[in-house]
């Protein structure tokens, strides 16, 4: 009985998302597009939460491999590449008015392992070197590589003459994946289009799904438990011989693995990738995701994703309305012209600070957290009053 | 015979020290040399362009030194990387920019100083600019640590890291809701013409360089004479090597470490205005980068060590001018961030040592 009531509410929340698309139909709620968007971010948090949630790692430069997944996608199933002309498996017709198709064109699924593999072993490269430091440091390198990453594919339309990443102008018209063995009736699933959102809304949901399920095993696993002790307390965990090395790499890699997933799915959806769109005001939001809603707490994380792109999406466009409203009524040009969601990081900065400050543990704490983002205080308050 | 001994002795370490050297050290003293052996190759080719580069190179790097200064003066004592500091110095150029326009406050105080002014009003105008940004600024760091530092002195220090990142943005959004998203521009107050026409004209040094450095040097200077030989400087020595200690001898650690603020305020203030009068211009994004080039020139010198931030800033500066020519302006922030996290993963401790970098080997 128990039992059923603990899995009652996951399953119920699974099934709502698999009928989302008909419900949404139903009403014409016509939320699709922000929704999808909405799961991409969701995926980016649990991946960072790996890092700063069970391993304790701050990491300010996640947006790299989102970038890195979002690129392999633009590299490898597009014309981009148009001096070759190959393809694998893809779902777009062979040729088009009897020409080869220009560029690499592999399937978006096989591209999808191949990004979350290749963030995976930049997650390595960046951590390797960097797990000697402290916190604080490692959080500066972090966000150092989370510099340069985006600078580079920015820069990288002229590396030595060669136009690798076509610089400011980005990648455009990249592949939609597809199953093209499906049969003729189902069309929109041979090859995914901009109309029917409902493919791209099911492999999200999948893709995400997968990273719950990972997220979960991972936090019970042998491995989870190693990075619960390394967090607490690194010197003590070493001593019970837990191979920090390892342990830490494997938080890098893991999380990276998600963030390009989640980056190879954004690219194949949006279409267009620019070096602009990976800056680090991402690296910011995704952190502040975590924070929000609890660090190292699956559903927390969930509803810190869903709550801040709430916020994105709806609370602030209808903030302006209403400022532009009251302006309007006031008769002031300043309120009524004001761009209210261009403020959104300041919102997002003071939302970071009042967490730290009122509730570092998040919305839904993790137990375990929460003991260790007050113990800390608590110790030295009772050093204190014995001091005194 | 004693020197004889000492020969040998002093022989023996060099000795010593080539045989310990592991292959880190090697591989970059071997990239440190053949960068070098580039730049000596094109300052020969041009000597004058080459020594143009690294003047302007050092004036950056004077402006990129006061930020730093804040954020090892910071680190020395509360050993919290100040995210929002780089912000408050893009606070400061705009404050710089407001007093030079004459509306503070939106009152019209006086008629904006403009490049037709009298010599005599540039002067007054551009020493007012730069006392109200580095007051503002000095105070704006102060509260800043009092609201969103101070409650968490015991908390752990990523959640201090994450609260200063949520300061830097906030003040990154005060600038834009204050200045708008565009480049604001400065009136150009100081020549560009070169200081050094009389002498030469293969190297261009100009007014505006001599400018940046003579402001620099008596800040450095009375930095330097507050922390060695005020009472108020003593304590914060104290406070950076032991806060309880410190307390038990009757410091006062909190005022401590808001003066530690306030100083670190006062040069950022500076810092941004002469940024502005140097480039032209301002925007409000500009802490971000700005920023992490004085957190990287504060890491390069041994974070916590003052003539470190200096040395570590003016190298930064140079090594910015120098991409700049000879490999090309965008590829300028590439090369410092790279150097930034070289700097971390393989000599944390700076070059001229710092405070505790590395997990339980900090002094050596």
């Amino acid at each position: 009985m128990a039992r059923a009531r603990e899995y009652a509410l996951p399953v119920g929340l699974i099934l709502l998302a698999f009928l989302f698309p008909l419900i949404n139909g139903a009403l014409g709620l016509g939320l699709m597009f922000p929704v999808i968007v909405v799961a991409v971010y969701v995926m980016l948090a649990l991946g960072l939460n790996i890092v700063v949630g069970f391993a304790g790692l701050l990491d300010l430069g996640f947006v790299a491999f989102y970038a890195l997944g979002a690129y392999v996608v633009g590299w490898f199933a597009s014309t981009h590449f148009n001096e070759v002309s190959f393809r694998f498996l893809s779902a777009l017709p062979a040729q088009t008015s009897g020409r080869e198709l220009p560029g690499i064109h592999i399937s978006f699924w096989i591209l999808l392992i191949a990004a979350g593999a290749f963030a995976a072993l930049w997650g390595v490269i960046i951590g390797a070197p960097t797990l000697r430091l402290r916190g604080d440091y490692l959080a500066i390198v972090t966000l150092g590589f989370g510099e340069i990453i985006p600078r580079f594919f920015l820069n990288g339309d002229d590396i030595f003459g060669y136009n690798l990443t076509n610089g400011t102008i980005g990648i455009k018209g990249i592949d939609s994946p597809g199953f093209p063995f499906l049969p003729e009736s189902l069309n929109t699933w041979r090859q995914f289009g901009t109309l029917d959102l409902n493919p791209w809304y099911y492999t999200i949901l999948v893709l995400v799904l997968v990273t719950i399920f990972v997220n979960i095993r991972l936090r019970e696993s042998r491995l989870g438990r190693a990075w619960m002790a390394v967090r607490e307390d690194e010197t003590a965990a070493a001593a019970m011989g837990v191979n920090l090395v390892t342990t830490k790499l494997w938080a890098y890699a893991l999380g990276a693995t998600f963030g390009g997933l989640a980056g190879a799915f954004y690219g194949a959806f949006i279409k267009s990738i620019f070096p602009t769109s990976f800056s680090f005001n991402i690296s910011v939001l995704v952190l502040c995701m975590v924070i929000l809603g609890g660090m190292g707490n699956i559903y927390g994380v969930i509803l810190g994703a869903i709550l801040l792109q709430g916020i994105n999406f709806y609370f602030l466009p209808q903030l302006n309305e209403w400022v532009h409203a009251i302006g309007a009524a006031l008769n002031s040009p300043l309120l009524e012209n004001a761009d209210i969601p261009r403020y959104n990081f300041f919102l997002f900065g003071v939302l970071l600070v009042a967490m730290m400050l009122l509730r570092p543990e998040g919305i839904i704490p993790n137990r375990q957290r929460q003991e260790e983002m007050r113990e800390a205080e608590e110790d030295d308050s009772a050093t204190e009053l014995t001091r005194a | 015979m004693a020197t004889t001994q000492e020969a040998k002795s002093k022989g023996k370490l060099l000795l010593d020290s080539v045989r310990y050297l592991n292959w880190q050290s090697l591989l970059a003293a071997a990239i440190i040399a053949a960068l070098l052996v580039v730049l000596l190759v094109q300052a020969v080719r041009d000597p004058g362009q080459f020594v143009s580069q690294l003047l302007v190179g050092i004036t950056n790097g004077a402006i990129i030194a006061l930020i730093a200064l804040g954020y090892t003066l910071v680190y020395g004592i509360v050993e919290l990387i100040n995210f929002a500091h780089g912000d408050n110095f893009m606070i400061g150029s705009f404050v710089g920019v407001t007093v030079l326009s004459g509306a503070f406050l939106g009152l019209g105080l006086f008629a904006p100083v403009t490049a037709n002014s009298g010599t005599g009003l540039k002067i007054v105008g551009v020493l007012l600019a730069l006392f109200v940004a580095m007051g503002a600024c000095g105070l704006l760091n102060v509260a800043i640590e009092r609201v969103a530092y101070k409650p968490l002195r015991n908390a752990p220090r990523l959640a201090v890291l994450i609260t200063a990142i949520g300061m830097s943005f906030i003040l990154q959004n005060v600038g834009l809701v204050w200045k708008g998203s565009s480049q604001i521009s400065f009136p150009s107050l100081i020549s560009d013409g070169n200081a050094l026409a009389a002498f030469t004209d293969a190297v261009s040094y100009r007014w505006k360089d001599l400018f940046v450095v003579l402001v620099t040097i008596p800040l450095l200077l009375s930095l330097s004479y507050f922390i060695r030989s005020t009472r108020q400087g003593k304590a914060m020595r104290a406070v950076a090597q032991d806060k309880e200690a410190a307390a038990m001898m009757g410091i006062n650690v909190n005022r401590t470490i808001s003066v530690t603020f306030l100083l670190g305020g006062i040069l950022a203030g500076a810092s941004g205005v002469m940024f502005g009068l140097f480039n032209g211009t301002t925007v409000f994004d500009l802490g971000f980068r700005q920023g992490l080039f004085a957190f990287t020139a504060a890491v390069l010198g041994g974070i916590g060590n003052l003539t470190g931030a200096v040395v570590g800033g003016i190298l930064i500066g140079v090594i910015g001018s120098m991409t700049d020519q000879y490999i090309g302006v965008r590829w300028t922030d590439v090369a410092i961030f790279t150097v930034l996290i070289l700097v971390l993963v393989f000599r944390p401790r700076g070059l001229l040592g710092d405070r505790s970098a590395v997990q339980g080997g900090g002094g050596e």
